[in-house]
């Protein structure tokens, strides 16, 4: 097998917070393999995005070490290694949609002819050619997602980091937007963590999930989907799903005691 | 276009009746002079007074504009600075908040002292002085407007903080920034005509105002009056279009627009 794409060891974070401390994650191991779809869920506050953060070295970890392409987390992120997808689409209002998409690559010093025909490239894979002189706010919310999946893509990286990307949009939209991730992944060969809340979301993009226990997080379980792939629109009605669905809800049901 | 002149209609409506009902008011009550001159007195007193009013209202606007850079150029800097470390904002800003809500007006016959009756810089710096603060305030806060999404976001892409300054921070202040030019440029003729009252070069708007109230000739005060307005007027079209320029993407400037 080849390196893994992210590697978590022992990792712990504490927050200092206003009148004490906030265990956010406790003793967390995980391995992300090359070209995996990983997805980590878990209730509200259990240190999902904490733990995404800490593979992007947006955060640093109070103890353990969190390596990335067999690099310490700070040089993959020096390195631009991976990408970053949040919960909005944190697009810049002053920029029109193809400058958006250009952003990274101008940080980078690439030059203007090959931004633009990457620009063009990246809302063409996300379906978005003819938007690039479009401005944000005169694009739906889910295609202002797209606009910063192509961001997230544009200079190629090889791990794309997701926080909760789809949870503002309507099902139906979301349900789409899945279907292209999926697509996407599927062309570029992308690895993926993706943070999610929603179960069969979840169930239905994953080739593995990562369970997540309240405060401070732990990692209680990381259930195998086996599921055929690609992944199509009548996966959703296929048995396994439903069964991919309820052993995800059951191990979550398990650690939080519920009846 | 037709809308755009229509939308402009009632304005234009107002501003005639507006000066239709100051003449037949003054007619009416006969107003004397000194209180209030009518509108055509004081279109009549113009051709005489130009040749005094004209150049002393350039050389206002002149100090008033010099100030007015001089202090914005200042505010930038502190406010980058302000915005950069969090050691200066903490030392910094309660001062400025405490500088901003004082009259900084009262400097103004003390300035003479400072630079000399007829220097220039005695009205520049009352200017600069004035717009400093508000400037600098705004724009701080324009600056650290940018959310955690965008900072990680920045961060990802391993940008340095000039960078991040100039490709997330400074636009993101933009509106921040013209709002506070806006206040800025009001602020910077009344700090130079003001100052002006209290002594220096004849040839400036507070002089000539001072000089012509003395004299009783209000219909020339008009003169003086109506130009700095004018002026006013004009410093501020001048920063909308700025803003139309540099902004046309923000929703005020689209509502604007619409």
């Amino acid at each position: 097998m080849s390196q893994p794409a992210v590697m978590l060891t022992e990792v712990s974070m504490v927050f200092e917070a206003a009148g004490g401390f906030v265990h956010a994650l406790d003793d967390i191991s995980l391995e992300v393999h090359d070209g995996e779809f990983l997805s980590l869920i878990g209730p509200s506050g259990c240190g999902k995005s904490t733990m995404l953060r800490l593979i992007g070295d947006l955060l640093e970890p109070t103890a353990g070490t969190v390596t990335v392409k067999g690099k310490p987390a700070r040089q993959a992120r020096l390195d631009r290694d991976y990408g970053m997808v949040f919960q909005t689409s944190t697009l810049l209002e002053w920029r029109r949609v193809a400058a958006n998409v250009e952003l990274p690559l101008e940080i980078m010093g690439v030059d203007a002819a090959a931004r633009a025909a990457r620009a063009a490239e990246m809302l063409r894979l996300v379906q978005l050619d003819g938007f690039g002189n479009h401005y944000p706010w005169q694009l739906s919310g889910g295609m202002q997602q797209r606009v910063s999946i192509a961001r997230a893509l544009a200079f190629q990286p090889s791990i794309l980091l997701m926080d909760e990307p789809f949870g503002a949009l309507d099902e139906m939209t979301r349900e789409r937007m899945q279907m292209e991730l999926l697509r996407i992944q599927r062309q570029t060969g992308t690895t993926i963590v993706f943070v999610t809340h929603s179960i069969p979301e979840a169930a239905f993009l994953s080739d593995r999930v990562a369970v997540m226990s309240p405060r401070p997080g732990r990692i209680t379980e990381v259930i195998d989907i086996e599921l055929p792939k690609p992944r199509i629109f009548e996966t959703r009605e296929d048995p396994r799903f439903f069964a991919a669905v309820t052993e995800v809800r059951e191990s979550l049901r398990a650690i939080e005691g519920a009846p | 276009m037709t809308t755009r002149w229509r939308r402009a209609l009632p304005a234009f409506g107002v501003f005639v009746g507006f000066i239709a009902l100051w003449e037949g008011v003054v007619r009416l009550f006969d107003i004397k002079g000194f209180i209030l001159p009518a509108p055509l007195a004081i279109l009549r007193a113009f051709p005489e007074a130009w040749p005094e009013v004209w150049p002393a209202a350039i050389g206002t606007f002149l100090s008033a504009l010099a100030g007015l850079a001089v202090g914005t150029a200042l505010a930038v800097v502190a406010a980058v600075g302000a915005a950069r470390w969090p050691m200066v904002r903490a030392g910094a800003m309660p001062l400025a908040i405490t500088a901003n809500s004082t009259p900084i007006i009262v400097l103004a016959p003390v300035a003479n002292a400072w630079f000399g009756l007829l220097s220039p810089w005695s009205t520049i710096v009352v200017v600069a002085v004035l717009v400093f603060f508000p400037v600098m305030i705004n724009l701080v806060r324009g600056l650290l407007s940018a959310n955690l999404s965008e900072l990680e976001l920045m961060a990802s892409y391993a940008a340095g903080r000039r960078t991040t300054l100039w490709k997330l921070q400074l636009p993101g202040a933009l509106p921040y920034m013209f709002s506070a030019l806006k206040v800025a440029s009001a602020l910077s003729l009344i700090g130079a005509i003001v100052k002006e009252y209290f002594g220096g070069s004849q040839a400036r708007l507070g002089q000539y105002i001072t000089l012509k109230a003395g004299n009783f000739q209000f219909e020339e005060v008009w003169t003086a009056i109506l130009l700095a307005s004018a002026f006013g007027i004009g410093l501020y079209l001048l920063i909308t279009l700025m803003e139309r320029t540099f902004m046309g993407w923000h929703v005020s400037v689209r509502a604007a627009n619409v």
